[in-house]
């Protein structure tokens, strides 16, 4: 069974012929060669997979492709512009976001979600943005810390 | 990825009708995908073939009525948060909308999927039971409305028949409401229940004129406690609420966690929502 | 300007927050096919058949069992694990049938028509069971391996007349390493015959060993790259091995490269998790608070093969008796084999376990003396002079008492401890206490380990006037290329931009050990600091470059020596202290070249209605010799410190039939970002004379404290004095029953 599914990944639209069924991630990452959008859990616990579709956090794998057509979704090579960081690539370069990175694509795409959806975001709302986000390396620390300082480049801060 | 999809089918419908029709035909209906989708990459899906919902218009939306609020299946958990009438009205929904999964969870999971998969640890149901929460299911030939108290009729079973979809559900409104819901799971976020109680009540001064406690991780099927909810209007002791509890619910060990604490926890959440509604032990 | 002691841009950093950074399942290979593994669900027994079910094109599927294995063994100390079952099964989930195929749905198919039918054996599963021998499941005895270490006389200590004796015993639990990556291999056979494989690793030799030792190979046709590795812990230090070698095995067979990536249910179920582990603690104690004797067991469990048992075993036992001055000391400890799956390498690797048992008992003897926490500590440290167990004398100069008197004062501990019994006091559900674990931790490997590594580094000029750093350590979240750029670019008088880090290709690089230990820093690190240097004297020496220099300067010396001159090489090997003497067989003397110290501080909050314990604050200060890179650095403490918490309050391994049922992120609980407290983190600095700037590891240390800590921080909240990792609410609802 395959069906052409259209829609726009990262302002470009695409049109893979794929069983409707198949988890967006595996299209994502084999069809379409993006891989930056990683596979943790397959269950939608880790959060390594997470996209924007439509502008809205889901974890890929556990979305049908069938689901995506006609709609938008933003990936994490969505987000800088050329060699141009965006600010929450920029703040985690910065603050040690990162450390072995598998999870930095969904916790940045989770941190770039609530800071378009909440306009000054107090602690408590940053880490339960992220709480669908599973980090085994940094304890957070740093990742909250990388996401106050995008906050702070965004708003128009330091 | 544990699943040949050459053995799955994925078609999609428009309508309430054409999906009606696709579950006469065997197909299940598949909305946001956060249960399916799981089994599907265990390899543990027993269905083979379903019809996508997820682009029915009629089945989103939240309806506020003078007498009712009615939530298309299609309602997330992200859709419950944001309600502002729903959620200042029905705050147990809310808040366990607010604690099922993480963000990305609640975009895409919805009421209607919540139901249908029947859970017993599910965090929405035990607020729909408390709030006496109907299910309205369409088929081809008609409408029918269940009360949500009477759908689940054991584990994994439901009064759904074949060729019937959730279509909405819809919470009667009521005045001045004293709510309790509490999530007890393994950690704060991302969690699945180990039990959770929900309860509301309705006051006459200092009185409790009339209850409602529902749990969930207790039993086969989310439960309500109306054996205790009528203890409580009778006024009587904790001791004998907690008894008419314990007759209530059957608590099981298994790999998340054990009968004994379950049941124990339970009986702690019932002295909690006691001293919450005024009446101290 | 220096390098070192900066937080110097990462250079790793911007790959990883682009996606451009390429893991294993990222790389797509030409003609490359799909593996995977079919295993035994049964933990003991002997193989009667295995069959191939119907339905399945099996002429089309690559097929390897143990027959097709040249040398069945996965070499690492003693070679006891095949790569594939032949004809016993030891453990639930040991691989027997190895698939290869360009469909994955189709090899998931195959999976599971494939049967293998075990008449069932009786299985040891606990280590009780072991020591009991109700069956053997390894050797004659169940033992994998059996230190002691003695100092004085502990039994004369324990019958003198003014001591009180006490008992306890304290359990730990098997942890997950749980790596947002799971493990994964390509393999490639090359013209000559020989083997590549490139993945998700921490010890590209130790691959190669196992390659080599298999498939009776030369180094030269036994190439190991390692991948961008999204976390290891030590879970991707000896299994990649094991994987490795399989995917090797299909690709000869099959002719093509294969690529076996294991899902969460797979990795979590038959990968190696931390030793569990019973200590059994026994003290002798003065009624005025001075430990005469400490008497301990240790037992670990090592799964159904040796894999790295003993050493875990050793490590865990040099640290049993901590930071502390006793004059008589005995250690019996044991790894046993038990039908599971093997257990190995995690952060800590042993110490977190036998540390775990007496920083707690430490607190049931100050309850037991009337002494506070830290009371009965001040009048115990070990200070510079003295010695620990195994008689190694400390040469630092370190003062546990300050150490402690700072992280009091940073976590506010009278004020909120005073606080607390206030307010707990008033009644309410949920009650409040502060726990505190002190500790030491050895860098590098134990004893002659170092030596017996001899670990080699190289630099070398570029053409371009950079240097690049030649090491088999792996950056694997750590920072590794970033602090070896800083050690060297300060070794050269270059900025870090000048230096180029080499990926770790055994064809490549030399071996410079395995990336465990806490040791990359501190030991290759020196050696990446020698090998820089050299360089750096070669180009004086030949007169193209003179002091003082600048970057530039040194860039243009760099590049016309290599252009005109040929290699500008240098390497470094390893040479032990002249002052660092270890006895293995009485296990006595040095164990480790440099220790690091630390007080860790936990608040914890306990809810009387779910019996859920939180941690809500957390200290973490320790004197390390030199700070490399501070938000590095903060990072390891911070990482750590949230596994620790992990491992104490959440993280639990449901074994049933030897095999771990909750084999999914579902149902086994790592903290999320609204479970992990702030964590504060504090350093001193006492440099180490043979550390690069005198830096002394740090990667394993926060494991040591968590769990500890936050025990005795419950016990101060509720009076439940709890002996087991992890403290889960059931298991504080039964200890608070009774």
């Amino acid at each position: 069974m395959a069906d052409r599914v259209a829609f726009r990944v990262n302002g470009k639209p695409c049109a893979p012929q794929v069983h409707p069924m198949r988890r967006l991630l595996d299209v994502l990452r084999e069809d379409l060669q993006l891989t930056g959008t990683k596979e943790g859990c397959g269950e939608g616990e880790c959060g390594a997979c997470a996209v924007l579709i439509d502008g809205k956090l889901v974890d890929s794998c556990l979305v049908p492709v069938g689901q995506v057509s006609g709609h938008e979704v933003i990936t994490i090579e969505g987000l800088a512009s050329g060699s141009t960081l965006s600010s929450i690539q920029q703040a985690f370069v910065e603050h040690g976001g990162a450390q072995c990175g598998i999870c930095t694509p969904g916790m940045i795409l989770a941190a770039r979600e609530l800071l378009d959806r909440v306009p000054h975001p107090v602690e408590g709302e940053i880490r339960e943005a992220l709480a669908g986000n599973i980090c085994r390396c940094t304890g957070y620390t740093r990742i909250f810390a990388s996401v106050v300082r995008a906050i702070e480049i965004e708003r128009g801060g330091a | 990825m544990r699943s040949d999809l050459a053995q799955f089918e994925l078609v999609h419908a428009a309508t309430v009708r054409e999906a009606c029709e696709r579950l006469e035909a065997g197909y299940r209906p598949l909305a946001g995908g956060t249960d399916v989708m799981v089994m599907l990459s265990a390899g543990k899906l027993q269905q083979r073939r379903w019809v996508d919902v997820w682009g029915i218009d009629e089945l989103r939306g939240i309806d506020v009525r003078p007498d009712s609020i009615a939530l298309g299946s299609l309602t997330t958990y992200t859709d419950v948060r944001r309600h502002e009438i729903l959620s200042r009205e029905f705050p147990m929904l809310a808040q366990a909308a607010s604690e099922t999964g993480g963000i990305a969870i609640q975009n895409r999971g919805t009421l209607g999927g919540n139901i249908a998969n029947a859970s017993p640890a599910a965090d929405s149901p035990p607020a729909l039971l408390a709030y006496d929460a109907e299910v309205v299911l369409v088929s081809r030939t008609g409408t029918r409305r269940v009360p949500y108290a009477s759908y689940h009729t054991g584990y994994k079973r439901t009064v759904a028949a074949p060729g019937e979809i959730i279509a909405q559900v819809v919470l009667p409104r009521s005045g001045e409401r004293v709510h309790y819901y509490r999530k007890v799971g393994p950690r704060r976020a991302q969690a699945i229940s180990k039990v959770c109680m929900a309860a509301c009540a309705k006051m006459a001064g200092q009185r409790v004129a009339s209850m409602r406690i529902a749990l969930g991780g207790v039993a086969p099927t989310p439960v309500r406690a109306e054996e205790a909810e009528r203890a409580i209007v009778a006024a009587e002791p904790l001791a004998r609420v907690r008894e008419a509890l314990a007759r209530a619910i059957a608590p099981i060990d298994d790999v998340r966690s054990t009968a004994r604490y379950r049941r124990r926890v339970a009986e702690n959440l019932l002295e909690e929502l006691m001293g919450h509604v005024g009446l101290a032990s | 300007m220096s390098a070192i002691g900066q937080s110097v841009p990462r250079k790793e950093a911007h790959a990883k927050v682009t996606g451009r950074a390429r893991y294993v399942d990222d790389v797509v290979l030409p003609g490359m096919i799909h593996g995977i593994t079919v295993r035994s669900s049964c933990p003991r027994g002997r193989i009667r058949a295995i069959r191939f079910g119907e339905g399945i094109p099996w002429d089309e599927i690559t097929v390897v069992t143990a027959s097709d294995v040249p040398h069945n063994v996965v070499a690492l100390i003693n070679d006891d694990q095949p790569a594939l079952a032949d004809g016993v099964i030891n453990h639930s989930e040991e691989p027997v049938v190895l698939l290869a195929h360009p469909s994955r749905a189709l090899l998931e198919r195959a999976r599971a028509a494939v049967t293998i039918d075990v008449e069932p054996l009786p299985a040891v599963l606990t280590i009780e069971d072991a020591l009991a021998k109700t069956a053997i499941a390894w050797g004659t005895d169940n033992v994998f391996k059996e230190y002691w270490i003695r100092k004085g006389d502990v039994d004369a200590a324990f019958a003198r007349p003014d001591v009180i004796v006490i008992e306890g015993e304290y359990f730990t639990g098997a942890q997950e390493q749980l790596y947002i990556e799971p493990n994964g291999v390509i393999a490639s056979v090359e013209g000559d015959g020989g083997v590549a494989v490139q993945g998700s690793l921490q010890c590209p030799y130790y691959v190669q060993k196992a390659l080599m030792k298999l498939f009776d190979l030369p180094p030269e046709r036994a190439r190991v790259v390692q991948l961008e590795t999204g976390g290891g812990f030590g879970g991707k230090e000896e299994y990649p091995s094991m994987i490795g070698v399989h995917a090797a095995l299909l690709a000869r067979k099959s002719g093509k490269p294969v690529k076996i990536i294991y899902d969460r249910a797979e990795d979590m179920a038959a990968t190696t998790k931390r030793h569990p582990a019973r200590t059994r603690e026994r003290a002798a104690v003065t009624r005025d608070g001075r430990i005469v004797a400490l008497d301990i067991d240790f037992v670990i469990d090592g799964g159904a093969y040796s894999t790295l048992s003993q050493v875990v075993l050793s490590r865990g036992c040099i640290h049993a008796a901590g930071p502390y001055d006793v004059d008589h000391v005995r250690v019996r400890a044991r790894a046993v084999a038990t039908n599971t799956p093997p257990h190995g390498a995690f952060r800590g690797f042993g110490a977190p376990q036998s540390l775990f048992a007496l920083e707690r008992h430490m607190d049931v003897i100050a309850r037991r003396l009337g002494l506070t926490s830290d009371e009965l500590r001040r009048r115990n440290f070990v200070r510079k002079g003295q010695t620990l167990a195994t008689g190694q004398i400390v040469r630092d100069d370190i003062d546990m008492t300050a150490l402690l008197d700072r992280a009091l004062a940073a976590s506010e501990w009278h004020a909120r401890r005073k606080r607390f019994a206030e307010e707990n006091a008033r009644g309410g559900r949920v009650k409040r206490g502060m726990g505190l674990a002190t500790f030491l931790h050895g860098t590098g490997f134990t004893g002659a380990g170092e030596k017996h590594l001899a670990s080699i580094v190289a630099a070398e000029g570029l053409a371009d006037g950079r240097v690049r750093v030649l090491a088999s350590s792996t950056e694997i979240g750590q920072g590794t290329s970033t602090i070896f750029s800083q050690i060297s670019a300060d070794a050269l008088g270059v900025g870090c931009d000048d230096i180029d880090v080499a990926t770790p290709d055994t064809r490549d690089v030399p071996n410079s050990g395995p990336t465990v230990a806490s040791r990359t820093c501190t030991i290759v690190g020196k050696l990446v600091e020698s090998a820089a240097a050299s360089v750096k004297a070669q180009l004086l020496a030949s007169e193209l470059l003179h002091e003082p220099y600048d970057a530039p300067a040194f860039r243009a010396a760099c590049s016309r020596f290599v252009k005109e001159r040929g290699p500008l090489r240098a390497t470094a090997q390893y040479e032990q202290p002249k002052d660092v003497s270890w006895d293995e067989d009485e296990f006595r003397g040095d164990a480790y070249g440099a220790y690091s110290w630390a007080v860790y501080v936990a608040q914890v909050a306990v809810d009387a209605t779910t019996y859920e314990a939180r941690c809500e604050d957390f200290w973490a200060l320790q004197e390390v010799g030199k700070v490399i890179h501070p938000l590095l650095a903060a990072g390891q403490i911070e990482g750590g410190v949230a596994q620790g918490i992990g491992w104490t309050l959440y993280e639990n391994v449901v074994w049933k039939d030897g095999r771990m049922s909750n084999d999914r992120m579902t149902d086994y609980i790592v903290p999320t970002s609204v479970d992990v407290p702030p964590i504060h983190v504090l350093f001193e600095e006492k440099p180490y004379a043979y550390g690069p700037a005198g830096a002394k590891g740090i990667g394993e240390l926060p494991m040591d404290g968590p769990a500890p800590a936050i025990l005795n921080a419950i016990a101060d909240a509720t009076g439940v004095s709890l002996t087991r990792v992890p403290a889960l609410p059931e298991t504080i609802f039964e200890a608070s029953r009774g």
